[in-house]
């Protein structure tokens, strides 16, 4: 499976280029934010990190991009799109999901490791999960408090899309909500941080299920003659 | 036009305006000397800036010449951006500790943020890139608003800067004294890995090459940031306090990779960062060291303000810039290159035979000076020396046990001070996860990053017990040392270099240069001692407000190579049935100790004394067991003593406990601060072979009942849960800022 991840200035894209590479084992490829197309990938990563520094609103000025054009157009074909810490922020500001996030309750940038549930695991991204399991994934966010209003709460309950939640809600976000699926599926942000949990030796594994889900799902029903 | 108000050279002269810079009457007659003229208002500048001591260590100087600075791995020594030391398999390790204090004291925020921004910045010109930083600070006690501000705010911009660049902060330390309060030290360490063939220097080689700027523009802020650290802090005095300068993360991480990139490129002739003293020390250095002179046309420098004189251009302090040296010819490749990252690029100027400093600006010469007389001829002072009255005193003293009616009580109260206290509210803040190469994080004795794609990784710490040092600066200066390699070899490593950053008061004062004097023999002695090279440093003197110095504090960074990561050991006990071993001997000495600072309100008495002989060979004995694979956890004893740790071994772990036995006077037993001590665990299989190897005293076991019992002559004295206790130590910071 070849993945494209996206890369603004200020992402930290060697994070998940190395988990995808390295310890998932299959191929990715550093694309710029400038891209203007998205062709021949089967999935599309937005890694975490300070894209434009986070000045304004964390993701605002990332979504005005000439790749985002691309990532929307893979969204609508139905390829999968993962968006994690800032990359969640971008599709929140792009529309690619709904609602919104704000800084943390404390205000702090808050790193450590928190027990995340994972809510719907009949997901591409999230099969190989038991529904309701209690996984360990870092956070590492200054704005990861997520809201929406009322109405997008009921739907997102309504249609299975929340797909994360955490137990200790570390940052205020609504109904512990760490990560959303958009209705098709194909769409899913999180603030949790599931390619910094892939190793035994950094602190744990229970992010590489996130992928390997992903990778299965591809092998079993994208038709490809070759990769 | 503004240019028309600057004082003529006579003016300086007469009216003393030199002395506003920090110049002194008789340097101005040295720079007069060495021009055979006077100098005109922006050479003055320069001379003002590069002959301060941020710059010159003209009053550290003789000091700093006793470190020890060779060894068998030491690639680059003081001098350049930062130290490389050799790590094998042709990669060598690059780093470097420096302060920010009096920024950080004006704009906590600013002052922290742009500390790690140039840190960062000396280990990356050198084309290293940098795999993690660490910091070291200390402010007044967490009792008022102020200093609540300045810890809140330097933590903040650690972390504002650090988490935007991607570079893991893996460790650090923070303490508090009321000796801080007027003056909150900023220590910043930033590590970075190198292949040999990459590495770079910040010399101006080949007359009719390019000198090219890049990165930010120059603004006002930050001038004569060089000149303002080395002044005292005074409350009825109007201190010059410049604009501080402004830190611009994201403009950094670009410029630290375009850099990266060019230093694979053979265009690169010599990169330097403009740090303190900016444009001005970056070519004076860069053309020194090569033996060459530079010409500038000021006009080409990028500059973000409208109608900036040449002073202001060389000696402003604006964050996130670069000076290179580029092969003639091959200029726009660099342009391009820096372009690629919407950086900017400008031919500024070209390096020349005649050693010096040339400037222009619209079309006239506005300064001519040799570069070797800015870079190398700075007076060097020989101040003189005292030894202090309250050492004598405090040297006459016996040791003196402090009184404990409830030892349950005193743990915990231990436990909640801020230096001992959790230091979790600090480093949640700051990414140390970044780059998923942090195999122990903050929390543990050093933090520890691997180097990738090899079976290897770096154990890093900064450490520094300033009490110790201001009562006996010689001893105190030697336990620094000591106490970062127990925790480098705790945590897996053999220890391979030190960088230091010396912080004190007023080098004037008799008393103040004898502290320095005495810490730096002692700390030289032990980097003897314990084959730890000095590979870089910095000098932040000065630190005093209304004539009152902070405690003596040379904090050192240490880095340690564990050279097979199945050698990464941490401190939290693993498994119940372990067994638990006291490494060293434990004596009646609490000059300096957290007990006697808690039980008294002040310190006095004797340093706790370090035998370095006795420290090496413990080391060692511990780093074999660890490399035999024996030892399950291990912890160095330092603040609170010996309790205070084995309270940290149990706390850090998950639903364990400890049962020991111990013998002696029981407050010495649990909260004496002897050194060269560890506590090790052991899996019970381990037992003969690891008593072998170590010298231990086998005092008990580790439980699976989240209780911490130790008992003394066979009397329990501390029964406590450990549960309760974490509680207690890892909210009082939090409530403390309350």
């Amino acid at each position: 499976m070849k993945f494209a991840v996206i890369v603004f200035p200020g992402s930290d894209d060697v994070e998940m280029y190395r988990a995808v590479t390295e310890v998932l084992g299959e191929e990715a490829e550093l694309v710029g934010h400038d891209a203007d197309s998205l062709e021949g990938f089967d999935g599309i990563i937005l890694p975490g990190g300070f894209s434009y520094g986070d000045y304004l609103r964390p993701g605002a000025l990332a979504c005005f991009t000439k790749v985002m054009d691309e990532v929307k157009k893979a969204a609508e074909e139905g390829k999968p799109v993962l968006g994690v810490g800032n990359g969640f922020q971008i599709l929140l500001e792009a529309g690619l999901l709904p609602g919104a996030v704000k800084k943390n309750k404390s205000l702090r940038f808050i790193c450590r490791n928190e027990t995340v549930k994972v809510e719907n695991n009949e997901t591409m991204f999230t099969s190989l999960y038991e529904k309701g399991e209690a996984i360990t994934l870092p956070i590492a966010h200054e704005s990861g408090n997520y809201h929406c209003d009322d109405e997008t709460l009921q739907r997102l309950k309504e249609n299975n899309q929340i797909v994360f939640t955490y137990e200790n809600n570390p940052n205020g976000s609504v109904e512990g909500i760490a990560g959303i699926i958009n209705e098709r599926g194909n769409v899913l942000g999180m603030m949790p941080r599931p390619e910094r949990a892939t190793e035994e030796i950094i602190g744990g594994t229970d992010g590489l299920r996130l992928f390997q889900s992903l990778v299965k799902h591809w092998r079993e029903t994208v038709n490809v003659t070759n990769a | 036009m503004s240019q028309m108000r600057e004082p003529t050279p006579e003016q300086i002269k007469s009216e003393k305006l030199y002395r506003e810079m920090g110049m002194t009457d008789e340097e101005f007659a040295m720079v007069e000397k060495i021009l055979g003229r006077l100098p005109n208002y922006t050479e003055t500048g320069l001379f003002s800036v590069m002959w301060s001591e941020h710059c010159s260590y003209k009053n550290s100087k003789p000091v700093l010449r006793k470190f020890p600075t060779e060894g068998e791995r030491v690639l680059q020594g003081p001098g350049e951006g930062a130290g490389i030391v050799d790590i094998g398999d042709g990669q060598a390790v690059v780093f470097k500790l420096e302060s920010h204090n009096h920024p950080s004291a004006v704009e906590p925020y600013e002052g922290a943020a742009t500390g790690v921004g140039g840190i960062l910045r000396d280990v990356f010109s050198m084309g290293a890139r940098p795999i993690a930083s660490l910091n070291s600070l200390r402010f007044g006690e967490l009792d008022s608003p102020r200093t609540k501000y300045l810890f809140k705010e330097a933590v903040n911009g650690i972390a504002g800067y650090g988490n935007r660049m991607g570079i893991p902060t893996v460790g650090g330390e923070v303490q508090f004294d009321p000796c801080y309060e007027g003056n909150p030290l900023v220590n910043a360490m930033t590590v970075g890995l190198i292949d040999h063939k990459d590495i770079k220097k910040g010399q101006a080689h080949g007359v009719g090459n390019s000198v090219v700027y890049v990165g930010s523009k120059t603004g006002r802020d930050g001038i004569h940031g060089a000149t303002f650290a080395s002044e005292e802090f005074s409350e009825d005095a109007e201190v010059e306090s410049p604009d501080i300068q402004r830190g611009d993360p994201f403009v950094e991480k670009l410029l630290m990779e375009a850099c990266l990139e060019l230093v694979k490129s053979d265009a690169l002739v010599g990169i330097q960062d403009m740090g303190a003293a900016g444009l001005t020390s970056s070519s004076a250095e860069m053309a020194s060291k090569a033996g060459t002179g530079i010409e500038m046309n000021l006009d080409l420098v990028p500059q973000r303000e409208e109608g900036m004189t040449p002073y202001e251009m060389m000696l402003s302090e604006s964050q996130e810039r670069m000076l290179l040296i580029i092969k003639k010819g091959r200029e726009q490749e660099v342009i391009d290159l820096f372009s690629k990252y919407g950086l900017e690029a400008a031919v500024v100027g070209k390096v020349t035979d005649d050693k010096m400093l040339r400037l222009i600006h619209k079309g006239e010469v506005v300064a001519n000076v040799p570069v070797d007389a800015l870079a190398e001829d700075a007076p060097v002072y020989h101040k003189p020396s005292k030894e202090p009255d309250y050492y004598r005193e405090f040297q006459a003293m016996e040791n003196d046990i402090p009184k404990v009616e409830d030892y349950n009580e005193t743990l915990v109260a231990l436990l909640k001070q801020p230096t001992i206290a959790s230091k979790k509210w600090v480093y949640e803040q700051y990414d140390y996860m970044a780059r998923l190469d942090t195999v122990v994080p903050p929390g543990s004795d050093a933090g520890v990053v691997r180097i990738p794609g090899k079976n290897k990784a770096l154990a890093m710490t900064t450490d520094c017990n300033s009490r110790y040092i201001y009562l006996d600066p010689r001893t105190g200066g030697k336990i620094v040392v000591a106490e970062a390699a127990r925790n480098i070899v705790a945590s897996g490593g053999e220890p391979i270099a030190v960088t230091d950053c010396l912080n004190f008061g007023s080098p004037e004062k008799p008393e103040i240069f004898w502290q320095l004097e005495q810490s730096v023999e002692g700390m030289s002695e032990a980097c003897r001692a314990l084959n730890t090279p000095v590979i870089s440093g910095n000098v932040s003197l000065y630190n005093e407000t209304d004539g009152k110095a902070i405690y003596p504090t040379p904090t050192v960074g240490m880095v340690g190579l564990i050279i097979d990561l199945k050698h990464v050991t941490t401190q939290e006990f693993k498994a119940a049935g372990d067994l638990i071993y006291l490494v060293g001997e434990t004596k009646d000495e609490f000059g300096g100790s957290e007990l006697q600072k808690m039980t008294y309100g002040k310190i006095f008495g004797k340093a706790p004394e370090l035998d370095l002989e006795v420290e090496a060979k413990v080391q060692k004995q511990v780093l074999s067991a660890i490399r035999a694979g024996l030892v399950a956890s291990a912890h160095d004893i330092s603040e609170g003593g010996f309790a205070v740790a084995l309270a940290e071994c149990c706390m850090s772990a998950q639903g364990l406990g400890a049962e020991v036995e111990v013998t002696g006077n029981p407050v010495s037993a649990l909260f004496s601060e002897s050194q060269s001590r560890f506590i090790l665990s052991v899996k019970k299989e381990h037992q003969e072979e690891f008593e072998k190897l170590v010298d231990a005293q086998l005092i008990g076991k580790v439980t699976d009942d989240s209780v911490l019992r130790i008992s003394c002559n066979k009397e329990e004295v501390i029964h406590q849960q450990v549960d309760q206790l974490r509680k207690e130590w890892e909210g009082a910071i939090p409530c403390l800022l309350k």
